[in-house]
């Protein structure tokens, strides 16, 4: 997987080009650009209502896109037949905001879903698969056998991460990872977020607004404003730009607290 | 020398795992080759985990990794579990041209160590069909208590209200009685008029043997006034109005905005619960009687059309079949099922837990529960009225 990344690190994973979505007459997206190179770790950040969730779920495929096109692995999603499809979305992991476990099933069923569903793997191999998602994202095994509704939310994104992972995909988005947590409990969770794309060779996606997140795991920052992406770089590429709105977002308070420490 | 290999995975990426076992004097070793990804893997995971268990020769295992083309999580943790099953038996395990990538990955999955598998405790079947009789039983009588402290609640919100008329909510109550009432008109008409003429329509063949078919009118007049008639617009509303209420303060209690109202100083059971309970009590016996009206017409369209008998002359023969009393005796019943059901409803919904599936769960048991209570209901109230001769 890492070795095929090098060769391959010119070619973006992602493309998306010249992206139009709207709701009715109401404009999300005109003319986007955006593209994610393998491996690294892209944080989207915008004001509230810029449509960063719309992007993401745009290009998962949950949402048609009203124009242009996007391609993830160098296909469009929207002109392959129904099997290639699946195959595809095989290939990549979602952990949605509030972790969108199946509330009838435990953790560890929730985690086994793609093995079951896809793979038709044995109950054995399955549990113990489960088990070692499950240490991987730092729940406590006790902590298979539980249902939704009785994990914390620290613990349902965890697990929500477990479900991502269980295919071994390839490209990782992520809504708003530390959305909720505390403040120990978001660094622990970057610091997994980091661990984990390094050691599995992973292309991250993340949307998020934690300046801490976007400073201690974004190897580039794509900012979503006035119905696109206006700059895409480095934390310093951010801090040096002029933008009024990139200007507030990575000079105000919070952001000098966060980069504090650099 | 063993060896072993798995066919092309089914998600089409990636190609086939294999492992292939080398005796040498004082060890073995061990090569996995190919595409050891999840899919690829199932092939050989059975073959794997009876090498690694088997008793192998030597006091030594040298993992060689070079014909290794693809690794994941899932292959990684077959080379662990395999290592750990050998070391486990007294075999020294030692890697050879691993790959930086894949170490990280396999020191990643040794992680967490052996899974412990998790087997639920089972007991007897007699003790598990006794034990679950017993548990119902319990279940049941906590329920029926928790159902007369709901009602003593009610009834004390009530009667606080009835004092303090400001605590009162006028708006809520007008809007459930449309809701719960009125918008439940056209079904509970329709229904009712369907069954009246159904059952004139039967009794009237049945009682054509006998040359009794004038007393078609009767059993009309009788069993629906009596019975059919309310019992069929409780039915209706259990359906309609009972499990609404559940899964409106259900799916409320859900999203916390029952606790938003106490943090406010607000009284849920001012709020939501004696506002419904009242417009159920209000509405239900109108509806009863509109039905029970209904019912009559559908008995005497039929009643006109199969007996040939004039509108005039049914009307006259209901009056001599039924005096106030048989419909007294129906309608007397529909306050008392109005509060079981809202009661069950809503305290249905306020049970529910976080999740979603519990506003399922509560809806169907609130239902479930309601109607088996309005037939109980009904049959006490039978025995009550044969015994005071009505």
């Amino acid at each position: 997987m890492m070795d095929m990344a090098d060769q391959i690190a010119e070619e973006p994973i992602i493309e998306v080009r010249g992206l139009l979505t709207k709701f009715d007459d109401h404009v999300i997206h005109e003319n986007l650009d955006l593209s994610v190179r393998r491996g690294e770790v892209l944080g989207i950040v915008g004001g509230s209502g810029t449509g960063k969730s719309v992007l993401l779920r745009t290009i998962l495929g949950l949402k048609s896109p009203d124009g242009g096109n996007i391609h993830v692995f160098g296909k469009d999603l929207e002109m392959l037949p129904e099997d290639e499809r699946r195959a595809q979305e095989r290939r990549w992991g979602v952990l949605f905001q509030e972790g969108a476990l199946f509330s009838a099933l435990t953790v560890a069923q929730n985690v086994q879903v793609a093995y079951r569903e896809h793979l038709h793997m044995g109950q054995k191999l399955m549990d113990e698969l489960a088990a070692v998602k499950i240490a991987m994202v730092g729940l406590r095994s006790g902590a298979a056998d539980l249902f939704p509704s009785e994990l914390s939310g620290g613990m349902k994104k965890r697990a929500g991460l477990a479900r991502a992972l269980a295919l071994d995909p390839e490209i990782l988005f992520l809504d708003e990872p530390t959305a909720g947590l505390d403040p120990i409990g978001a660094a622990a969770f970057d610091e997994l977020i980091t661990d984990l794309a390094h050691t599995l060779g992973l292309t991250v996606v993340m949307v998020t607004h934690d300046l801490d997140t976007l400073h201690a795991t974004c190897d580039r920052i794509a900012v979503l404003a006035e119905r696109r992406v206006i700059l895409i770089g480095t934390i310093d590429d951010m801090l040096q730009s002029e933008h009024p709105w990139i200007r507030e977002y990575f000079h105000g308070p919070r952001a000098r607290a966060a980069f504090a420490g650099k | 020398m063993a060896e072993a290999s798995g066919a092309k995975g089914p998600s089409g990426r990636g190609g086939a795992a294999s492992y292939a076992v080398e005796e040498k004097a004082g060890g073995i070793t061990f090569r996995p080759a190919g595409d050891w990804s999840v899919a690829p893997i199932l092939a050989i995971d059975d073959e794997l985990r009876a090498f690694a268990e088997a008793k192998p020769a030597g006091e030594s295992a040298v993992f060689d990794m070079s014909a290794l083309i693809r690794l994941d999580t899932a292959g990684a943790w077959l080379i662990d579990r395999t290592a750990a099953s050998l070391e486990a038996q007294g075999v020294k395990v030692s890697y050879e041209a691993l790959k930086e990538g894949h170490k990280i990955l396999l020191d990643k999955v040794g992680e967490g160590g052996l899974p412990k598998p998790t087997v639920p405790e089972r007991s007897s079947l007699y003790v598990e069909i006794v034990g679950r009789i017993g548990a119902a039983v319990v279940a049941m009588w906590s329920e029926a208590l928790v159902f007369v402290e709901f009602l003593g609640h009610v009834l004390a919100t009530v009667w606080r209200s009835i004092r303090h008329p400001s605590r009162f909510r006028l708006t809520p109550l007008i809007h459930h009685m449309e809701k719960a009432g009125f918008d439940a008109l056209p079904l509970v008409c329709l229904l009712t008029f369907l069954i009246g003429a159904v059952i004139a329509q039967q009794g009237a063949t049945q009682l054509r043997r006998f040359g009794a078919d004038v007393f078609t009118v009767n059993l009309i007049a009788i069993i629906f006034l009596r019975e059919v008639g309310i019992l069929l617009t409780a039915i209706i509303v259990a359906g309609r109005s009972g499990s609404a209420f559940t899964a409106e303060i259900g799916s409320m209690k859900m999203r916390e905005e029952i606790d938003a109202m106490r943090t406010l100083g607000l009284d849920p059971m001012d709020m939501l619960v004696v506002p419904r309970v009242l417009a159920l009590l209000f509405t239900m016996p109108l509806l009863a009687f509109i039905g029970d009206i209904m019912g009559l017409i559908g008995g005497g369209v039929v009643a006109v059309m199969q007996l040939n008998m004039s509108p005039a002359v049914y009307i006259e023969r209901l009056r001599a079949a039924a005096d106030f009393w048989t419909f007294g005796v129906g309608i007397l019943k529909a306050p008392f099922m109005a509060v079981v059901i809202a009661l069950v409803g809503c305290r249905a919904g306020l049970d529910v837990t976080g999740s979603a599936e519990s506003v399922g769960t509560q809806t169907t048991s609130s239902v479930v529960r309601s109607i088996f209570l309005v037939i109980i209901l009904d049959a006490v109230f039978a025995m009550f009225f044969t015994a005071v001769g009505l």
